[in-house]
């Protein structure tokens, strides 16, 4: 069926959730376009926990960034029906000139968020004192991702995506992330991409392994994990 | 505006549009403080910046022109002459200069998916717009109540030349923005063209003092219709104005039109880091 203008008709879908369908996405190099999905599908509903597996270069953050509608895909249709977090991730999501407040007042506006009643959680929680004053191009990739994770938590999103942002931190920041994400936001979704499937075990639900471009969702997490270190643990065949 | 657009759409769209509207308000305005912030900071006058630099560039030029007493073709009073057409040309020419290399600077912003390109640019405009604006305003005010100069004859026509304007500098500002991500020739040959567009669009002159064939050709230039006719709006029965305002209108809409054609295409392949 065709829509308008002769554009693929978009297929009916569940209006709350964060859906892929057939995305695909190469990006252009000196060789050629390198195609870095091919095909993937992915359907997450609020609430539901999914572990994306894949090894370096597998295309897991450009995966994350197709879902949080920061890059477009070459071909596909990407469903937003959820409020969508921006990939929580090491870098990116700050202006490096600006200090950590301004940055942080500027996301709040952006969603709408009062910045006066987030602004003792952010100091509080980020824990980063007097360098919130500081520009953030004087942060430690370990500081951005603080501030970062704090002030996501400061604006109501149904789903978060996670680039493998826990491995930052000392052990007290480790344990109050997991208290926000998964104690107190446990009615939420979240999307995380790691090539460590040690620790997205005890956290999701659901797992899939990303390689060669396509998503393969498996029937549970540990299942998934013994396919990716297989694949790992492969030769390199390219 | 916004309300006859929303009576147009079926309802079950309407609140989709109505959340669309509301997230990009908010967004232009983000924007709008974050630009005033990285441009001025908070130190001595701050954001009041935005429209004292225009103020000084405009008084310069007139006490300037003043005081050489620079012939213009016309029994004018040279202040209100330079008020009209240093304000016009600050108004169409700071929105594209700021628009031109803003996308690859803000790359960053992007990251936050309500952040598009286009509202890059139309934060911009806003911003160039309301500082233009303001210093026209302040200083005409000014010269007004000290009586160097008489008030304009026409607000009415003032107004709507000076909105003509607006989106004659905003469309161009779209336009060359969105090329400038492609091409750096662009931010190359802005510069000198704004530069040698200065004294051919009308700030300088008045069209009829000019010989036919000089009016002919200036005539092409949509900025000499800008200047002519705020001009006309404020100097009225002093002066034989030579505008079209459906050309300028033409212009604007061509230069719109390929201004968003430019920043759709631009808006799929700029992405953060």
């Amino acid at each position: 069926m065709m829509g308008l203008f002769g554009a693929p008709a978009i297929p009916q879908l569940g209006l709350s959730t964060l859906c892929l369908r057939d995305v695909w996405k190469s990006y252009p190099t000196k060789r050629g376009a390198n195609p870095v999905l091919r095909g993937v599908n992915l359907e997450l509903r609020r609430g539901e926990k999914i572990a994306i597996l894949g090894g370096n270069g597998a295309g897991k953050s450009t995966l994350i960034r197709i879902a949080g509608g920061i890059e477009r895909p070459n071909r596909g249709y990407v469903h937003l029906g959820l409020r969508v977090s921006w990939p929580l991730a090491f870098s990116g999501a700050f202006q490096g000139s600006l200090t950590g407040w301004d940055n942080a007042r500027f996301i709040c506006r952006v969603h709408g968020q009062d910045f006066a009643t987030a602004q003792d959680f952010i100091a509080d929680f980020s824990a980063l004192g007097r360098y919130l004053d500081e520009p953030v191009k004087s942060y430690s990739s370990g500081m951005r991702a603080r501030l970062a994770f704090a002030v996501s938590m400061m604006i109501e999103f149904d789903v978060y995506l996670l680039d493998e942002v826990f491995a930052v931190g000392d052990a007290r920041f480790q344990a109050r992330c997991h208290e926000e994400l998964f104690v107190r936001r446990a009615d939420r979704a979240f999307l995380i991409v790691s090539h460590d499937a040690g620790y997205v075990r005890d956290h999701c639900d659901r797992a899939a392994v990303l390689r060669d471009g396509t998503l393969t969702e498996y029937a549970c997490v540990a299942e998934a994990q013994d396919a990716h270190h297989a694949h790992m643990a492969a030769p390199i065949t390219t | 505006m916004i309300e006859a657009l929303l009576a147009t759409t079926p309802a079950l769209n309407r609140a989709a549009l109505r959340r669309a509207i509301a997230v990009q308000r908010r967004v232009i305005w983000a924007l709008m403080l974050r630009e005033t912030l990285t441009r001025y900071g908070r130190h001595n006058i701050g954001f009041l910046w935005l429209f004292v630099e225009p103020m000084l560039f405009t008084l310069g030029v007139t006490a300037l022109w003043h005081a050489t007493g620079m012939t213009h073709g016309s029994q004018l009073p040279i202040m209100a002459f330079a008020l009209t057409g240093y304000s016009t040309i600050l108004l169409w020419r700071n929105m594209p200069g700021r628009c031109v290399g803003a996308v690859g600077a803000n790359l960053p912003l992007l990251y936050h998916r309500h952040v598009r390109v286009a509202d890059i640019f139309l934060s911009r405009v806003a911003l160039e717009a309301a500082g233009a604006t303001m210093s026209f305003t302040l200083l005409g005010l000014v010269l007004i109540a000290g009586e160097w100069i008489d008030p304009p004859e026409d607000f009415l026509l003032l107004a709507w030349a000076w909105a003509l304007t607006a989106w004659f500098g905003a469309a161009l500002a779209l336009m060359l923005g969105s090329l400038a991500e492609g091409s750096e020739w662009v931010e190359k040959l802005w510069h000198p063209a704004a530069y040698l567009l200065f004294p051919l669009s009308g700030a300088a002159f008045l069209m009829d003092a000019l010989p036919a064939d000089f009016q002919a050709v200036l005539g092409w230039i949509p900025m000499v219709h800008c200047t002519e006719m705020i001009r006309a709006a404020w100097f009225g029965s002093q002066i034989v104005p030579h505008y079209d305002t459906a050309y300028l209108v033409a212009c604007n809409l061509g230069l719109s039109l390929m201004g968003l054609a430019n920043e759709r295409r631009l808006s799929r392949s700029a992405v953060p880091e």
